[in-house]
Order: C-alpha cells, then structure tokens, then sequence
C-alpha cells in the first residue's frame, strides 16, 4: 500500500516505522488528498484520534497527527505532517464526522484552526479563555488570570 | 380550535395573530447540575413540545489539565494520575498506560502479571458494567437494580482492597508488571466470587429483560446505525450493538487474551435495548474468562527487568485497549528522558458522546436522558 502511495505522491510522502508500528510523514501540501485516498480507497474508515505535538524549538513548530485505522485490513497507521505556527489545517470533519470534537480539543489546546470545521471553538475551557495551555511556552501553573478574576471571583495564583 | 367556555377570557383568544405563547422552539438547559447526566455534563437542547430536534453537549467541567500534567511527571509518576480519568474503571486505564510505556521501553510483563492483570482487568469490566446498570435503570425509574448491583461492585471492591490497598483508584499495576503479590485465597475469593455472581446476572435479566416498562422505555430509543458509529468513531459496547462484531482483545490482542475462549456479543438494532443486553452478555463473558485465568494461573516472576530510572529511547508510539466503554488509547512521544514529551489520552467516552446528538433527534426529552445513560460515559474521562 505504501509502495502505491510513494508510487503517486513521490517525495511527498516518507513512509516509516518504529516498534513494528508503521507511519508517514506527509507533505502539507498533500493533506486532504491523502486523508480522502486512505479513507476511500484503503478503507481506512475509522478515525482514531487526531492530536498535534509542539517542538519550539524547530521552524516548523507543530507536527499534527492523524490516528486511522481500518477494520477491513485490521491495520493501523499514522499519518504525520508538519506545519508553521499560525498556519491552517484543512478540516477532515467532511471526511470522518467522529474528527469534530477531536479537531476541537486540537484547537483548544495547541491553537491551530481547521478550515471548513463547523463549529470551530474551544471545547474543554472555557469560551473566553486566552492561551493554548498543551504548548511548550504555557507554564504549568500558569492560567488566565483576567477570566477568572472576572468569572470566579477570587485573585488567582493557586 | 380555541374552547370559548375556557375561564382564560382576560386572554386575547380571537386574533390568532397574536399568539399567546411562541412555543415553535425551545431551547432548553439541561445544565451541569443535574442528577441524571452522569457527572458534570451540559446539554443545551432544543425542543418541539417535547421532541428533540437537536442538541448541543458543553462539556469541560471537570477538565484537570492531565495530558500537561503528564509532561511534567515521571513515567512511573503519572501512574496514579491515570486511574482518575475514568475513575468508575479505574484499572483498565492503568493497564493501558502500563501497556504503552512497556511497549516504549520494549519489554513485555512476564506470564504470572500478565494474568493477574487479566483477572483484574475483566473484574473490572464487570464492576463498571455493574455500575452502569444500576445507575442507568435508576434514569429510567427502576430503583431496586441499584442497590443490588453497587452490593455485587462491593465484592469485587473488596477484592481490590485486600490486593492492593484501594478500592476505586486502585494504582494496581507498575511498568513492566505487578508490584505485590497476590495475596494467600486470592484465587479462593475470585472463585467464590464468580460463584457468587454468576446466578446475579441471570437475575437481573429476570428483573428487566422482559419487563414491560423497560422494553417501551428502551426499545427504539437511541438508535444509531452501524455505519454512523464508525463515521463518528464510536467503538465499545455502542458500536457492537449496532451490529459490528470487533473488540479489541480479539482483533489487536493485548496482555495475554489470546489464551482464553470467548465470544463478543453484537446487537442488531443498534437502540438502547440492544446495548443492554450487550453489556449483559460481557458480563457473562468476563466471568468465563475470569474462570479460565483463576484456573490456570502460572508461578513465576511478576516483574519484568525494568530499570529503576525509566528512560524509554525517544520515539512515539500509540496502543490502544479494550476498556469497558470502549477503545481506550494512549500516544505516548518520548524525546528520551524521563519525562514524556506528549502524553495523549485517546478517551472512548469523549468520541461517544459526539454521537449523542445524531442519537437524540425527534425522540422524547426522557429518551435523552436513557440515551446519555447508555453511553456509558464518565465525565473524568471526556474531560480529562
């Protein structure tokens, strides 16, 4: 299957594997073509888990990660790409519906925004809420002190 | 279509274009307070009378921060932090986390733990299951389940305690195997529980099977089809009653389930009626597959070679089990030292709940509640 994707995405695509668990690494350029190529053709139908990682300290800070997996092949693989901080994903919710809430927790946590998602908002804080707290430079104990001084009531700081 | 002998003459009845309430559409909090929603769960619905016509879930209440915190920590340190997600199950979470990081760090429990964990882990399944029937026939009116149900969890809680000194956060397993032992009559009191159990289950099923209430209440509600459960990535008990037979202990086995024999219920309908009689069936499957463990538990070691200092080499890597509500994984990235780089928590009760509102629209305000019941959803879980 690989070997057939390599064959129509050329370099786009670099297919690896650690601890007998197979994934790629995925051009940006690619991403809703080979999501929709997985699903439809590779019958990857079901979607795990979409999550993101922050690495400051690279250019291309945040890698997002798809979780597919097929039940037909009984396989499941990764697909990985690399994007700028500030840049844009297309959303997947038009390809698995289960991706709207995942794609949500996404945004909330790491601050990227999906295109075309329906309902792009935070899901696990707040509405108001200021900050991406899963990224690198949120501090642990760090919180929105203007939102809950305004909504709690009490001078934060723990 | 207006009464003219009705006592409201102060009220306006002739013009029909001045209605006297614009009741078309309803929106309606069902806030997080509430004695029904299973924990701290916002549901703003939107209603005809008394039909749905959708719904929204707000959730976030109970949100702990615990994939940041598990950058902070120690492998062997975020341990206890995982049974408090889902805490009404709390040792299947350990088992996937211990699992994850063994599978970084390439070592494998040695026979002995792998079938402690096993018992463990399916008398696990039955306490959640236990719970969820209690409180679910208590959101549909049926009181009397609950209490015989809580006092069955009670003999498994008791269970825990003796092995490892807690009964709902129990920190059962370490990386890499077992820390005790199992107590002298551990094997002696699983079996008397199982005894014990065994006619339970029958006598439940005679309490609510065919009980005339419960199969109004429940049949037809909450359908959900099999191809929308895996668009939206439901997985579980949900998933099977709609029809799809796939559990992950069989599919993907994990610990050592290949060693015994049993079966994965599927439904047909895919409504409320059919989930419960799912979960009914593993329950009785647990037992049989508790009974083959007990029987033929190894000696041995109950830990593997593990270092005192876990450093797993940097890469990433997800696995995922069967927990009692579903597919609960973990997507651990190390960067090499001790503490992870990215700690995920896939929550099977989270992906679920994004179903409620394809499985509520145009039934009855009292269908969501036994809708949100037969989710089986913890809000520890969701939020995380």
């Amino acid at each position: 299957m690989i070997a057939k994707l390599k064959g129509s995405y050329g370099s786009g695509i670099e297919p690896l594997s650690y601890l007998g668990q197979n994934y790629m690494v995925v051009d940006r350029s690619l991403i809703p073509e080979i999501l929709q190529v997985l699903r439809n053709e590779e019958q990857f139908d079901y979607c795990v888990d979409i999550t993101a990682l922050h690495y400051p300290t690279r250019e291309k800070q945040f890698d997002v990660i798809w979780v597919l997996y097929s039940f037909a092949r009984n396989e499941r693989i990764r697909v990985k790409t690399q994007i700028l901080d500030g840049a844009t994903l297309p959303s997947s919710v038009p390809i698995w519906m289960g991706a709207n809430w995942l794609e949500r927790e996404v945004f909330d946590m790491f601050g990227i925004t999906f295109d075309g998602h329906p309902d792009m908002k935070r899901i696990l804080l707040p509405d108001g809420w200021k900050g991406h707290p899963l990224r690198k430079d949120y501090g642990i104990l760090q919180q929105d002190n203007e939102w809950v001084q305004i909504n709690l009531g009490i001078e934060s700081g723990q | 279509m207006t009464d003219p002998n009705t006592t409201l003459s102060h009220l306006d009845l002739e013009t029909p274009e001045k209605p006297f309430l614009d009741a078309n559409e309803l929106v309606i909090n069902m806030g997080p307070q509430h004695p029904a929603t299973h924990g701290v769960l916002r549901v703003i619905l939107r209603l005809d009378g008394e039909k749905v016509l959708g719904l929204e879930c707000v959730i976030g209440y109970l949100h702990r921060g615990v994939e940041k915190i598990g950058e902070h920590r120690t492998y062997t340190m975020f341990n206890p932090y995982v049974d408090r997600m889902d805490y009404v199950a709390a040792v299947s979470n350990g088992l996937g986390y211990c699992e994850t990081v063994e599978k970084l760090l390439n070592v494998e429990a040695p026979p002995r733990a792998q079938h402690v964990r096993v018992i463990l882990t399916e008398l696990n399944r039955i306490a959640s299951h236990q719970l969820w029937l209690g409180t679910h026939a208590l959101d549909i009116g049926a009181i009397t389940p609950l209490f015989y149900t809580f006092r069955d969890r009670e003999e498994i809680l008791k269970i825990y305690e003796k092995y490892c000194g807690a009964r709902l956060t129990t920190h059962a397993f370490r990386i890499g195997g077992l820390q005790y032992e199992t107590y002298t009559g551990f094997e002696k009191e699983v079996k008397n529980f199982l005894d014990f159990f065994r006619p339970k289950i029958d006598e439940y099923e005679e309490l609510l099977t065919t009980n005339r209430i419960w199969v109004e209440r429940t049949k037809n509600v909450g359908i959900i089809s099999a191809e929308d459960c895996i668009a939206f990535g439901v997985t579980g008990p949900v998933l099977r009653a709609s029809g799809v037979k796939w559990d992950l202990r069989k599919a993907q086995p994990y610990a050592n389930y290949k060693n015994f024999d049993f079966e994965i219920p599927i439904g047909q309908n895919g409504d409320t009626y059919d989930r419960y009689l799912v979960r009914m069936a593993e329950m009785r499957q647990s037992v049989r597959i508790i009974q083959q463990a007990v029987e033929a538990l190894p000696e041995g070691p109950i830990m593997a070679k593990v270092p005192k200092v876990i450093k797993p080499p940097a890469g990433e890597v997800y696995h995922s089990i069967e927990a009692p509500k579903g597919e609960l994984g973990y997507f651990i990235v190390s960067d090499g030292s001790t503490q992870p780089y990215r700690l995920r928590v896939r929550p099977p009760s989270f992906v679920n709940l994004q179903a409620l509102d394809v499985m509520c629209r145009g039934q009855l305000v009292a269908d969501v509640i036994a809708v949100i019941g037969t989710l089986d959803i913890v809000l520890g879980e969701v939020d995380r």
